[in-house]
C-alpha cells in the first residue's frame, strides 16, 4: 500500500467517525518520522497524533542526569555515552560542557565499544550509560556478560534503562490523558514481540498497531487506528511483521532477564512507576555504577519552567510551554525534548516551528 | 543565542552554532565590508583582475577513507569554494600541521593524493608551510589549504542575485562523503559499497558559466549538507525555498548508512557536489551542461525559491506533506535507537 492510499482510507475513515481522535505514539523514532515526513500536514482535522513517553533521553529523571554527569567529573574516569545524552542539561552543566573542561566523555554507537575500550585501557574506569528502552537494553546486557567473560574489572554501566509497557500503564491509569489509542513503536516489539501490548487492548479496551518507521508505514498505522475506532473494535495489529512477530526476540529477552531484573523507576513527567526500570541481578552487580561509585540519587528537581514532563505524556503541545522557542531551543537547550533529536520539542522546533496553534492534547479524546 | 562560555565541537559543525560563533565573536572583531559577505571565497579587495582568494582547514579523522583521504580532500575543498563563487583557481597554498611521530608513509600517500588531485583540477601547489608539534599536541595531521582564482568577467554569483522563481539545482546524490567517512570512523568492522565523493568540480562549473547565463549563486554541500545550503539561501534572500523531497537523489546505501548512524541525511557534508541556483529559463540548459560532467550524471532540478517573504526553507515530503527545514545545529549525534 502507498502511503497516498493509506492518507486516503485514513481520510475516509475519520470522516466515518466525526468525533475528534487523538492518538498517541510511544517510540522516538515515530515522532522524528512522522514530522520529517510531513505527516501531521497531512493528518484530517479530527485526528490527532500525539507524543507519549518515547525518546529514552527525554523520559530520563533529572536525577539520573546529574549522576551521569558527576560520573563523568571524577578523575579516573571513561564515561562512554551515546550522542543524544551528551547536551542534556542537568542541575549543573551538561557532559559535553563536562568533557570542555577536560573530563573524558566519548560518544560511542554500540555498549560494545565501551568494553573495547575498557579492555584496552586498563588504568581507566571505563562506565557506560545505559539508556534506552528494550531496543537498547539487551545491548547493554551482552556488554556486561563480555566484560565478565574478559574478566575486566574496570567496566561498569550506569543503568537508566526503562520499561515501556508499565509506562504506557501508569499513563492511562493516572486518567490525565485520554487517547484512542497507540501506535506501538516497531522497534521495541522487535524485541518483546507484539503481544506484549495486549493487556493495553484487553484492558483499557485501545488499540494497539505495531507500525514501521516510513512515512507510508506511519500513516497505515494511523489509518488502522482510527479504522478500528470506526468499527468499533479494539484491536492488536501489528503491520511491520517484516521484522516484528507475536513474541519477539526470545534471545534478547533471555539476555535482558539474565543480567537485569525489574525495578521501579523514576521517569520524567511520570514520576516513580513500580516495574519500569531495570538493575542488575545480584550476579552482576559488580558491573552497577551506582554501587561502585557509591552514587545516591537524588531527586534533582527539573529546570524552572520547563514542561517536558507534560510534554512527553501528552499533557501540552511543546509550543504551549512558555520556553518553547524563545529561551529553549535546539542551540540553547533547556529541556531534554529540546536536546534530543528524538525529542518532540526538537521536532516540532525543527520541522513545524511555523504551527504556532498548539492544540491541547486530550481535546480530542471521548 | 549561544552562552556557551568555551568552544565545544559543535562550533566546527558548520550550522546554526558556527554562524553564532562568527556573528558573535569572529565579525565584532574582525568584519569588514569583504569578509561580512561570508561567502566561500571574497574578491580580494583592490585588485583589478577580480581575484578571489579561500582558505580552508582539514582535520577529517580517519586520515584515510574509502573513496579518499585527507590530501585529496584538502585539494578538492579549497577548489570547489572558489568554482562555487566563479572563480578558476590560479594556485594554492598548503600548510601542514603534523604531529610528532606521524609516519613518513603517511604524509607521503597524503601528498601523492595532493599532487593527483590538483593535477585533477589542473592547479598547483605554488608555495606552503610545515610545522611539526610535540606528540599529543595534535592527532596525526592537519592540513590548511588556502587558494586563489581569477573570477570570470562580468560574473557575480550572490545571495542577493536570487530571486522568486529560480530553480535549485543539485549536480549528483548527495551526503555519500559524510556517510562514507562516519561509517569508516565510527564502525570501522562495517563492509560498505558508501564511497566519498571528494571530487574538484570546477571544470564541471566552469562547462557550466560558458554555456550557460542565468546563474545566479553556487555553493557545494560540505558541512550540514543540503539541509544547510538551501535554509543559508532562504534565510540570506528572506524568500521561501521549497525542496521536493523525493527529486533529491541519494544512494540506497548512503541512506541506510545514516538511518544506522541515526543521521538526517539531508545534513550531511557531499565534498564533490554542488547546489546551482539559476533562473527558470535557464534550468533545463543548466542540467544538460551539468550532466556532461562525469561529477554530474546524476544532476537534478530539486526545488526552487517562492515569492512568501518568511526566509524559511520547506521540504515536500515524498507523502505529500510539508515540513520546515532548518540549519542543522552543529554536530550530529547520534540517536539511541
Amino acid at each position: 500500500m502507498t502511503g497516498h492510499e493509506a492518507l486516503d482510507r485514513l481520510r475516509s475513515a475519520a470522516a466515518a467517525v466525526g468525533r475528534p481522535m487523538a492518538f498517541m505514539e510511544v517510540c522516538g523514532t515515530h515522532t522524528v518520522q512522522a514530522f520529517r515526513c510531513g505527516l501531521h500536514s497531512l493528518m484530517p482535522g479530527n485526528v490527532r497524533l500525539i507524543s507519549g513517553p518515547g525518546c529514552p533521553v527525554c523520559v530520563t529523571s533529572q536525577g539520573d542526569i546529574d549522576m551521569l554527569i558527576e560520573l563523568a567529573r571524577r578523575p579516573g574516569v571513561t564515561l562512554c555515552t551515546y550522542g543524544d545524552m551528551l547536551r542534556v542539561t542537568g542541575t549543573d552543566g551538561n557532559l559535553e560542557e563536562a568533557r570542555t573542561m577536560g573530563a573524558d566523555v566519548r560518544v560511542v554507537y554500540c555498549s560494545l565499544e565501551a568494553v573495547k575500550l575498557a579492555g584496552a585501557e586498563a588504568t581507566r574506569e571505563v562506565v557506560f550509560a545505559g539508556v534506552g528502552f528494550e531496543t537498547t537494553t539487551p545491548a547493554t546486557a551482552a556488554a556486561a556478560l563480555e566484560a565478565e567473560r574478559l574478566g575486566l574489572r574496570n567496566f561498569s554501566v550506569l543503568v537508566s534503562h526503562k520499561r515501556i509497557l508499565p509506562a504506557m500503564r501508569a499513563l492511562l491509569e493516572s486518567g490525565q490523558v485520554k487517547v484512542d489509542g497507540f501506535l506501538c513503536p516497531g522497534h521495541v516489539a522487535v524485541i518483546t514481540g507484539y503481544a506484549t501490548f495486549a493487556p493495553i487492548v484487553r484492558r483499557y479496551g485501545l488499540s494497539c498497531v505495531v507500525a514501521g518507521f516510513e512515512g507510508a508505514q506511519i500513516a497505515m498505522g494511523m489509518a488502522r487506528l482510527v479504522e478500528l475506532v470506526r468499527d468499533g473494535q479494539p484491536a492488536l495489529e501489528n503491520l511491520y511483521p517484516q521484522v516484528v512477530t507475536r513474541w519477539g526476540n526470545r534471545r534478547a529477552q533471555n539476555l535482558m532477564r539474565r543480567v537485569f531484573r525489574p525495578v521501579g523507576a523514576r521517569w520524567r513527567g511520570l514520576g516513580s512507576i513500580v516495574d519500569s526500570g531495570l538493575a542488575f541481578r545480584s550476579r552482576y552487580a559488580r558491573f552497577d555504577a551506582q554501587r561502585r561509585y557509591e552514587l545516591t540519587p537524588v531527586e534533582s528537581a527539573e529546570p524552572p519552567g520547563c514542561r517536558c514532563g507534560d510534554v512527553i505524556t501528552g499533557r501540552c503541545t511543546p509550543a504551549e510551554c512558555k520556553l518553547f522557542g524563545a529561551a529553549c531551543t535546539p542551540v540553547c537547550p533547556i529541556g531534554p525534548c529540546m536536546v534530543s533529536s528524538e525529542g518532540t520539542c526538537q521536532a516540532w522546533f525543527k520541522y513545524r516551528r511555523q504551527d504556532k496553534a498548539g492544540v491541547p492534547a486530550g481535546a480530542g479524546s471521548n | 543565542m549561544d552562552k556557551s562560555k568555551h568552544i565545544v565541537l559543535a562550533h566546527g559543525g558548520g550550522g546554526q552554532l558556527t554562524d553564532e560563533l562568527i556573528a558573535n565573536t569572529l565579525l565584532p572583531r574582525l568584519g569588514n565590508e569583504t569578509l561580512g559577505q561570508l561567502l566561500d571565497s571574497s574578491i580580494v579587495p583592490g585588485t583589478a583582475e577580480r581575484m578571489a582568494m579561500t582558505i580552508d582547514s582539514y582535520v577529517v579523522r580517519p586520515l584515510f577513507f574509502p573513496g579518499g583521504d585527507i590530501g585529496r580532500l584538502a585539494v578538492c575543498g579549497t577548489v570547489n569554494d572558489l568554482a562555487v563563487c566563479g572563480a578558476e583557481p590560479l594556485g594554492l597554498a598548503l600548510s601542514l600541521i603534523m604531529a610528532e611521530g606521524l609516519e613518513r608513509e603517511v604524509l607521503e600517500s597524503a601528498m601523492n593524493s595532493v599532487r593527483e588531485a590538483a593535477d585533477e583540477a589542473g592547479v598547483k601547489v605554488i608555495t606552503g608551510d610545515t610545522k611539526v608539534v610535540g606528540r599529543g599536541q595534535a592527532d596525526g595531521m592537519y592540513i590548511t589549504t588556502a587558494g586563489v582564482g581569477s573570477v570570470r568577467e562580468g560574473l557575480r554569483l550572490h545571495p542577493d542575485q536570487i530571486r522568486a522563481g529560480d530553480k535549485l539545482i543539485i549536480s549528483g546524490t548527495i551526503a555519500d562523503h559524510g556517510l562514507a567517512v562516519m561509517l569508516a570512523r565510527e564502525m570501522p568492522e562495517v563492509q560498505s559499497v558508501l564511497r566519498s565523493d571528494v571530487a574538484p568540480l570546477n571544470r564541471m562549473i566552469g562547462r557550466l558559466l560558458d554555456k550557460v547565463s542565468g546563474v545566479v549563486f553556487m555553493r557545494d554541500p560540505t558541512r550540514g549538507g543540503l539541509a544547510c545550503v538551501a535554509a543559508d539561501i532562504a534565510g540570506r534572500t528572506g524568500l521561501h525555498v521549497v525542496l521536493d523531497e523525493g527529486r533529491i537523489p541519494i544512494r540506497a546505501e548512503t541512506r541506510h548508512a545514516a538511518d544506522m548512524l541515526g543521521l538526517e541525511v539531508l545534513e550531511v557534508a557531499s565534498e564533490g557536489k554542488v547546489v546551482v541556483v539559476v533562473r527558470p529559463e535557464a534550468a533545463e540548459a543548466a542540467l544538460g551542461a551539468l550532466r556532461e560532467d562525469e561529477h554530474g550524471r546524476d544532476a537534478r532540478i530539486i526545488g526552487q525559491v517562492e515569492d512568501t517573504r518568511d526566509g524559511l526553507c520547506e521540504l515536500q515530503t515524498v507523502l505529500g506533506g510539508r515540513r520546515i527545514m532548518l540549519k542543522p545545529y552543529g554536530e550530529q549525534l547520534s540517536r539511541i535507537c
